[in-house]
């Protein structure tokens, strides 16, 4: 009985947090002083992090008008599925027109569909979606494999700290986000590369044989976040999160 | 109202077998009742969606026959799991269900633990034993244990994992800044095999800061150490003006002149203004220094303070006789000892001594200290436990002077106090507190960091960690730290080494940094002759680092000295240096060993041998390798690198010997127009 009446209690509970919880969500949101035709992507689209995490660089939309324009004052919304939290989720846009708002992905690997949300003069929704890629935990350890192993041949942009060697491969290696390419090539046969080097498939020989450095789970942990990565998407990149 | 009540009571009771009816219907009713809770119960719910879920699948029968019905659970004494999460999670183990994205059904991502050997709490916490959402996921009166935020998940790992982990960044880097911060100069955090934990920065002595800077800029700093240097790991203490004057006035005034901290010096600096740049650049401070450039951003590495504004802090005398031998004034130092000329510490001196900002002291203007405002100065010394981490004559390092941490991961929710529209979860509370410590009430001590979220998350990551679980659990379910040895090497050649600071960059037998190569085996591996070269005067091994190993302007004895100390103590037993010739191969083994190179192994990709048609500049350049490297090395490099230097990029193509010995003929052969060199016995 005593059970009993603490589901009861834990019930009314839950439904009073629900309600409460609805109420602010509902906030009043401020009243934009503007409207504009199009919301376009300025930063922060196709960033990798942990899920879980923040991304590294916020993401920045700009509304403009018919013209181009950059449109100052107007409501942009941001939305996703459940477990992304935006912070800010709603702004005027700024004197350049933009909104700025930092991300954290969900709990859960694979494709974050943003949404950026505002309406134009007749009160019409304009919408963007903003793809975001959140790396679990195999693919976060392919990626610290990649920049310990991969990146300075495979990554052709340099930076101060680490200088590619792209430009100076007879043979250029596949960046591991050109999805056009890897996609056609199967797990099984990126496995084979990876493990036996480029000869096994008739590649490039200047692709080393790995499978003596790594283990079976570090090129498992390799192909999957070669995957993650892909652009455009592998249908092995696992499920794409978007608003429901 | 009663005749109503008469009248209901006649109708049920009145007869003597319909009373008997109505109590064996309350009876059945109420006896029915658990039955039909259990029915009725959330698992069965969600058991019934997962079968109906699943009906319309191609792989519709295979997890038919897997699924299970009923709750389920996982049982683990030694790790005290009993888990039912299983019963409602069902797919999790359903490698074909990874493309469902609603939850409870989605499959478990790939982790290197099986499910059933680790259950389910361990990492995700959460009431196990629980059979409804709330009760499992969330905190309740009976329990207080809710579900981990999946961006703290790591902690989980480093419950038993104490050391760093591949897959696991933010955990290693939270711990990272947990030492590099000095959080645990102040916060005790006891580890659970006994040891506290240390903190990796070094905050210098304050006992003769007056040798060293001004009050004003002590002023400046204390107000806002950010101000001096954006990567400044000294936190705001968000001080009055009052109390940053009083505080400066006692420190200045508890100075005292160090012997030799100071000097003058009559050379002159080099009439060239680009000279001091030149020196900087070829002693190579950026390894360890930054400097912020024109566009804003930092430039160097941060084994040493920026140097941005540096001409605003040091006094002159005191930077020259630094720049002369640093271990004067501070015997631990990570700089090294340069051996610099008068000429040259002059040229290097002027050249940094014009790194100013004219805003940072242009509004600092202070009168003579009184006796009163110093003894104040002495008091907030002591409140703000500034001798926590700084040494100051004549006042001792406080001892539990803030909170311990060893267990906050498992602090009770009841037990904190929260601010007005925060969260009320432990995760929210110390990513809060490490965010504004001075949000939680007036005249709090913990100081102001300028941390970014995403270090905010990985401190917290690292701080749950630090729970009643990690703290008890036995030490064969645990992966230890491997921990930095207390190497250090001996005799004269040793004394040199500790004042050149070989360390701060280079690993010896398990201590020093990660900037530069392990040198454990560096006698095996490269010729006398080489070596000596090298140390007078250090030509570029990688073309494409930026970080190099400068010039220490060493006598020739003191090249000797190293030496000798190198090539007989840094010795690996399974590369016998004596065993293969530095010259003499057959020149068709030489030939064999080309076609290795750009053939079968393709090593050009990383490497260059010859200048003209090869590119690759990801491991050293081989122009000269057979000058550089006993031959023995190379060989036993061919065979498996990771074997003698664990982590490098190269990989292990296991070679055969005949291919190792053609490689090793081929490159021993390039000595780079040099003329070959008989290894010293």
């Amino acid at each position: 009985m005593i059970r009993h009446s603490r589901t009861i209690v834990t019930l009314l509970s839950a439904v009073l947090a629900l309600s409460c919880s609805h109420k602010t969500a509902s906030a009043p949101l401020p009243t934009p002083t503007a409207f504009g035709a199009v919301i376009v992507e300025s930063s922060g689209g196709k960033q990798t992090a942990q899920t879980g995490t923040l991304l590294p660089q916020p993401v920045v939309v700009q509304v403009n008008d018919e013209q181009g324009t950059a449109v100052a004052g107007a409501l942009v919304e941001f939305n996703a599925a459940p477990g992304v939290t935006f912070d800010p989720s709603y702004g005027l846009t700024d004197s350049s027109g933009q909104v700025t708002t930092n991300v954290t992905l969900g709990g859960m690997a694979g494709r974050y569909q943003l949404t950026a949300l505002s309406s134009d003069k007749a009160g019409k929704k304009i919408a963007l979606t903003v793809e975001e890629i959140a790396l679990g935990y195999q693919q976060t350890l392919g990626r610290q494999l990649n920049d310990q192993y991969c990146e300075r041949c495979h990554n052709p942009e340099s930076t101060v700290e680490r200088v590619s060697n792209f430009d100076n491969l007879e043979i250029k290696p596949h960046p591991f986000t050109e999805g056009d390419t890897l996609n056609k090539i199967s797990d099984a046969d990126l496995t084979a590369i990876i493990s036996h080097g480029g000869p096994a498939l008739n590649k490039s020989a200047l692709m080393p044989a790995w499978g003596n450095t790594l283990s079976k789970s570090d090129i498992q942990a390799l192909v999957s976040y070669i995957r993650a990565i892909s652009d455009p998407p592998n249908r092995n990149a696992g499920p794409v999160y978007a608003r429901n | 109202m009663k005749e109503k009540l008469k009248s209901l009571w006649e109708k049920l009771f009145g007869d003597s077998v319909r009373a008997f009816g109505v109590v064996s219907l309350v009876l059945l009713i109420s006896l029915a009742i658990a039955p039909a809770k259990n029915h009725f119960s959330e698992w069965r719910h969600y058991q019934h969606g997962y079968l109906k879920m699943i009906r319309n699948r191609s792989d519709a029968v295979t997890l038919q026959r897997h699924f299970q019905g009923g709750i389920q659970q996982i049982w683990l004494p030694n790790l005290g799991v009993v888990d039912r999460c299983t019963s409602c999670h069902v797919g999790l183990k359903e490698a074909s269900l990874a493309d469902v994205n609603a939850q409870p059904f989605r499959q478990h991502p790939v982790i290197p633990h099986r499910l059933d050997q680790f259950g389910c709490t361990v990492c995700h916490r959460g009431q196990g034993a629980a059979t409804t959402v709330a009760e499992a996921h969330n905190s309740t009166l009976a329990w207080e244990e809710p579900i981990l935020p999946a961006k703290y998940i790591e902690s989980s790992c480093g419950e038993c994992h104490r050391g760093p982990v591949p897959g696991t960044p933010q955990l290693n880097q939270g711990r990272h800044l947990l030492a590099r911060y000095g959080c645990v100069h102040c916060h005790m955090v006891k580890l659970p095999d006994g040891r506290t934990m240390k903190p990796t920065d070094d905050p210098p002595s304050l006992s003769h800061i007056a040798d060293k800077t001004t009050r004003e800029w002590v002023y400046a700093w204390l107000k806002d150490p950010q101000a001096y240097a954006g990567t400044a790991t000294m936190p705001n203490f968000k001080l009055s003006d009052a109390d940053a004057r009083d505080m400066s006035a006692f420190l200045i005034a508890n100075s005292t002149l160090l012997p030799g901290d100071t000097i003058t010096l009559s050379a002159k600096a080099s009439a060239d203004p680009a000279a001091g740049g030149s020196l900087y650049g070829e002693s190579f401070c950026a390894s360890c220094h930054a400097v912020q450039n024109a566009a804003g951003n930092l430039v160097g590495g941060d084994v040493g303070p920026e140097l941005t504004r540096v001409g605003n802090k040091v006094k002159p005398e005191w930077l020259q006789a630094w720049l002369r031998n640093p271990r004067n004034y501070d015997s631990e130092t990570a700089m090294s000892h340069y051996r610099f000329s008068d000429a040259q510490v002059t040229t290097l001196s002027g050249f940094l001594l014009a790194k100013t900002d004219s805003d940072l002291l242009a509004n600092v203007h202070l009168e003579a200290a009184t006796p009163e405002q110093i003894a104040h100065g002495k008091r907030l010394v002591s409140d703000y436990g500034c001798a926590s981490c700084h040494e100051i004559a004549g006042i001792k390092k406080p001892e539990n002077f803030a909170p311990e941490l060893s267990r906050i991961g498992s602090k009770p929710v009841t037990q904190l106090v929260f601010l007005p529209g925060m969260q009320h979860t432990l995760p929210d509370y110390i990513a809060t507190k490490i965010k504004e410590p001075r949000a939680f009430g007036q005249g709090l001590k913990m100081p102001q960091y300028t941390f970014t979220p995403a270090q905010i998350d990985s401190l917290a990551t690292a701080l749950l960690a630090f729970n009643n679980r990690s703290a008890t659990l036995p030490p064969s379910l645990t992966v230890e730290a491997k921990l930095e040895s207390d190497y250090q090497p001996a005799g004269k050649a040793g004394k040199l080494m500790s004042d050149l600071a070989c360390l701060s960059c280079h690993r010896i037998n398990g201590r020093g940094g990660d900037m530069a190569p392990d040198l454990t085996w560096e006698g095996s591996s490269v010729q006398r002759q080489w070596l000596v070269d090298f140390l007078k005067n250090p030509n570029t091994l990688r073309p494409a680092l930026i970080r190099r190993m400068p010039r220490f302007n060493l006598t020739d004895g003191e090249v000797n000295e190293l030496t000798d100390y190198i090539m007989t103590v840094y010795q690996n037993p399974g590369v016998d240096r004596d065993s293969l010739p530095l010259s003499g191969y057959p020149q068709g083994e030489v030939e064999l060993g080309k076609q290795l190179f750009y053939g079968k192994y393709a090593c050009q990709g990383c490497h260059i041998v010859d200048t003209k048609g090869d590119k690759g500049y990801v491991g050293p350049t081989l122009t000269q390798v057979g000058s550089r490297l006993t031959a023995a090395w190379i060989f036993q490099w061919m065979k498996n690198p990771q074997a003698l230097r664990p982590g490098t990029a190269e990989p292990n193509r296991a070679m055969s010997d005949e291919d190792a010995r053609a490689l090793t003929a081929f490159l021993i052969s390039q000595k780079g127009g040099r003329k070959s060199e008989v290894a010293k016995k």
